[in-house]
């Protein structure tokens, strides 16, 4: 008689979806890890052929050369390494800065294109569609040669006022000498600044119990400065700048900024910007019309819809992209090398000129946008699970 | 008694809402704020576009005369330089002779690409084209067949190189980048995991590492003795640099596909190649167009960086039309806003069918 029991379950077939799961992802990796094999082997083979060496070892070596503007004392005799920090701390100065600026000229160019007036939200229009359609490069390239072909040279630099100078050579701005004063104004915002927060966080809670709204923006600015004067009347009230000079070659004291890192900051914030404005604008236009509809039914100004209402939603939609706004900044800040700013790529690549060691500088390049990138994005990703709404 | 008539008196017309007047009146001096600006705004134009015209229009030189142009100089634009290096910036290197070649290639480039916009040519046979036109372009530009002089691809350069190397890379990029988001929402952990740090590396670092890898490092990973030509290179840097971002486009329309629609492919006893190539993809794709037209645009203008890696496409080739003469050194900005004009052309008018396609594509979601 037949048996008309089930077949027991099997515990293993080579036709089942796990084994042949398990049997791909082993091909995948086997493949790539002989594809990356045999391109290694194939460096070390043309490495010996060519006679390159290879190693970290040469970072501990004289670089040899020269770099053009560098935060902190740098001379061609120190070694790679040395020179690859000048190229980074460079890389970071325009990011920092750029990220700022274009944060700034975004924000103001996306809430324009929402002006009542015409002419505003025509220009501001204007300024994204223009400054967008044209590549990064090109507009570096263009702001570089405005500043060294159409500006005059140093001897004839021109006086834009209050001690400014502009020329061939660069940008020259007054600073304030360094005091007592100074340091004490300095520690005084600080002060300041908890001392507002402070203030912020009791109107809070008094309008949660209360009801009533106590103004914070003015008293926080008053409170920020005030501290601040009074630091700096503590010191003695010191009045120096350092205003630049013209001389006859040179244009002398105050802080200066070269052609160089005007136009890569310049072409960066005007480019990014136009992203951030588009960013800005999505995110406005993402909240539902009906919430400005009810602040102002609820006799809320339109300032105060836009601070208390619409901004803080749309601050949801607007985080993620821009992050990744802020990451291309950074990333197009190697663009640098066209124009001669000595950022990470610029060293690197007069380093592989020199040294003949490409792997490694590649991978030095590699290594600092990635960390940057990762730890731009571990930031934003934290502001953005502060700001966003818990969903029901 | 009789009543007389006695009209009332008739009220005032409604305040006109429609028309110049009343839209100037609202848009231009709302209140006070807008006026201000309004004011403000006419009358920097009123000072600074007279002077803008003057320099770009009235007083510029158009003849390709470079003493002209010194003497206006600071005065007036001088386009007598493009006028005169026309060619050089638009072909770059190409042999003077045989221009036709890549305006003819380039022509056929563009009606190519403009024909895959068109909705209704949308089909199998656009493959086909493809495939014919490419190698039409490679033909043309390349010789050695039907007659026509060999030119190497070292001499390629200008406006052809621009759309050669943006339209390939984004070509060759697609699949890749199809089957890199396929695996980056696989159930195997392996394939998600090579995918995931894939496109997180490439999408970390600037183009222009990869580029440098590309024109340093590649020579080193060939077995000794091959050469690889400096074009394929550059051109295989900028694939896989493109599929990183086009994996992601195409993985955030992978996302939008419901669930249901895959557990129905199932259910229906479809497998996982058949699942995603008729019930996933079709759908998936269809609203991922706008985001590709969007990475066909940044990759447009990203091709200008392979100037640094020494490939003269648009923006080498005006250096090599500029730097090298003296004689019109001083006249390179008008030379780089002509090249402007040229990327924002293309750039605008494809962002703008990137926007016409997205409502197009959306009209049967709306209701």
């Amino acid at each position: 008689m037949a048996d008309h029991r089930p077949p027991p379950p099997q515990r293993f077939s080579l036709r089942s979806q796990a084994f042949r799961g398990v049997l791909y992802q082993m091909l995948a990796i086997g493949v790539i890890a002989l594809a990356l094999a045999w391109l290694a082997h194939n460096t070390l083979e043309n490495m010996r052929v060519r006679g390159i060496q290879s190693g970290f070892g040469f970072l501990g070596s004289p670089a040899g050369f020269d770099i053009g503007e560098s935060l902190f004392p740098y001379e061609s005799s120190d070694s790679y390494w040395r020179a690859f920090l000048v190229g980074i701390v460079n890389t970071l100065r325009v990011a920092v800065i750029g990220i700022v600026a274009t944060t700034v000229l975004g924000t103001l160019v996306g809430i324009g294109r929402f002006s009542r007036n015409a002419l505003v939200r025509g220009i501001c229009y204007g300024y994204v569609e223009l400054f967008r359609n044209i590549p990064v490069l090109l507009q570096l390239l263009m702001w570089y040669l405005l500043f060294t072909e159409m500006l005059p040279p140093i001897s004839d630099a021109i006086n834009l006022g209050l001690g400014i100078w502009v020329s061939k050579s660069g940008l020259s701005i007054p600073v304030p000498v360094w005091q007592r004063g100074q340091t004490l104004a300095l520690c005084g915002a600080v002060l300041g600044l908890v001392a507002a927060l402070a203030w912020r966080r009791y109107a809070q809670l008094r309008f949660e119990q209360t009801g009533r709204p106590l103004p914070t923006f003015l008293p926080g600015v008053a409170l920020v400065l005030g501290i601040a004067l009074l630091g700096w009347l503590v010191g003695g009230a010191p009045t120096a700048w350092d205003v630049p000079v013209k001389g006859e070659v040179i244009v002398d004291g105050g802080a200066a900024a070269t052609p160089e890192y005007v136009s890569v900051l310049l072409g960066l914030v005007m480019y990014t910007g136009t992203y951030v404005a588009e960013v800005v604008r999505g995110g406005i236009q993402s909240v539902a019309h009906g919430q400005g509809e009810a602040a102002s039914a609820l006799g809320l100004s339109r300032g105060q819809s836009m601070r208390l209402i619409v901004l803080p939603q749309a601050l949801r939609v607007i985080i993620p992209p821009l992050t990744n706004q802020y990451l291309n900044l950074t990333k197009n800040s190697s663009l640098a090398v066209a124009i001669g700013y000595p950022d990470v790529v610029a060293v690197s690549n007069t380093a592989i000129n020199q040294t003949g060691r490409a792997v490694e500088c590649i991978a030095v390049i590699m290594l600092v946008y990635l960390s940057t990138s990762l730890g731009t994005s571990a930031l934003m990703g934290w502001y953005n699970k502060r700001v966003a709404i818990l969903e029901r | 008694m009789s009543t007389v008539f006695q009209p009332i008196v008739a009220r005032a017309a409604p305040v006109a809402t429609e028309g110049i007047v009343p839209w100037v009146r609202r848009n231009l001096f709302g209140d006070v704020r807008s006026a201000i600006a309004s004011v403000l705004l006419l009358v920097l134009a009123a000072v600074y576009l007279p002077q803008l015209i003057d320099w770009a229009i009235v007083k510029a030189v158009v003849q390709p005369d470079a003493e002209t142009c010194q003497a206006a100089r600071g005065v007036g634009a001088c386009w007598g330089g493009i006028v005169e290096k026309f060619r050089l910036i638009i072909f770059g290197r190409y042999p003077f002779g045989q221009q036709w070649r890549p305006l003819l290639a380039t022509l056929l480039m563009v009606a190519l690409l403009v024909a895959s916009c068109t909705r209704p040519l949308w089909s199998r046979w656009l493959v086909l084209l493809w495939v014919v036109v490419v190698g039409a372009f490679f033909a043309l530009m390349g010789g050695g067949i039907a007659g026509l002089a060999p030119v190497q691809t070292d001499l390629w350069g200008g406006l052809p190189l621009t759309i050669l190397l943006s339209t390939l890379s984004l070509v060759a990029a697609f699949p890749l980048a199809v089957l890199i988001a396929l695996g980056r929402r696989s159930q195997l952990p392996a394939i998600r995991a090579l995918c995931t740090v894939y496109v997180e590396l490439i999408r970390g670092v600037p183009l222009i590492s990869v580029l440098f890898m590309a024109s340093f490092m590649f020579p080193l990973f060939m077995p000794p003795g091959v050469n690889i030509n400096v074009l394929l290179r550059v051109l295989v840097g900028i694939t896989l640099f493109t599929a990183a971002y086009t994996a992601e486009v195409v993985r955030g329309g992978l996302q939008a596909i419901p669930k249901g629609q895959r557990e129905a492919a199932v259910s229906l006893g479809l497998g996982y190649w058949q699942t995603q190539r008729k019930i996933v993809l079709p759908q998936a794709l269809a609203l991922v167009v706008p985001g590709i037209m969007n990475n066909f645009i940044s990759t447009f203008k990203d091709t200008s960086l392979v100037t640094i890696v020494s490939l003269y496409e648009l923006t080498g080739s005006l250096g090599l039309a500029f730097n090298s003469d003296g004689d019109w050194r001083p006249f390179k900005i008008e030379g780089y806003l002509f090249i402007a004009l040229i990327y924002f052309a293309f750039c605008f008018s494809m962002s703008r069918y990137s926007l016409w396609i997205e409502r197009q594509l959306n009209r049967s979601r709306r209701r």
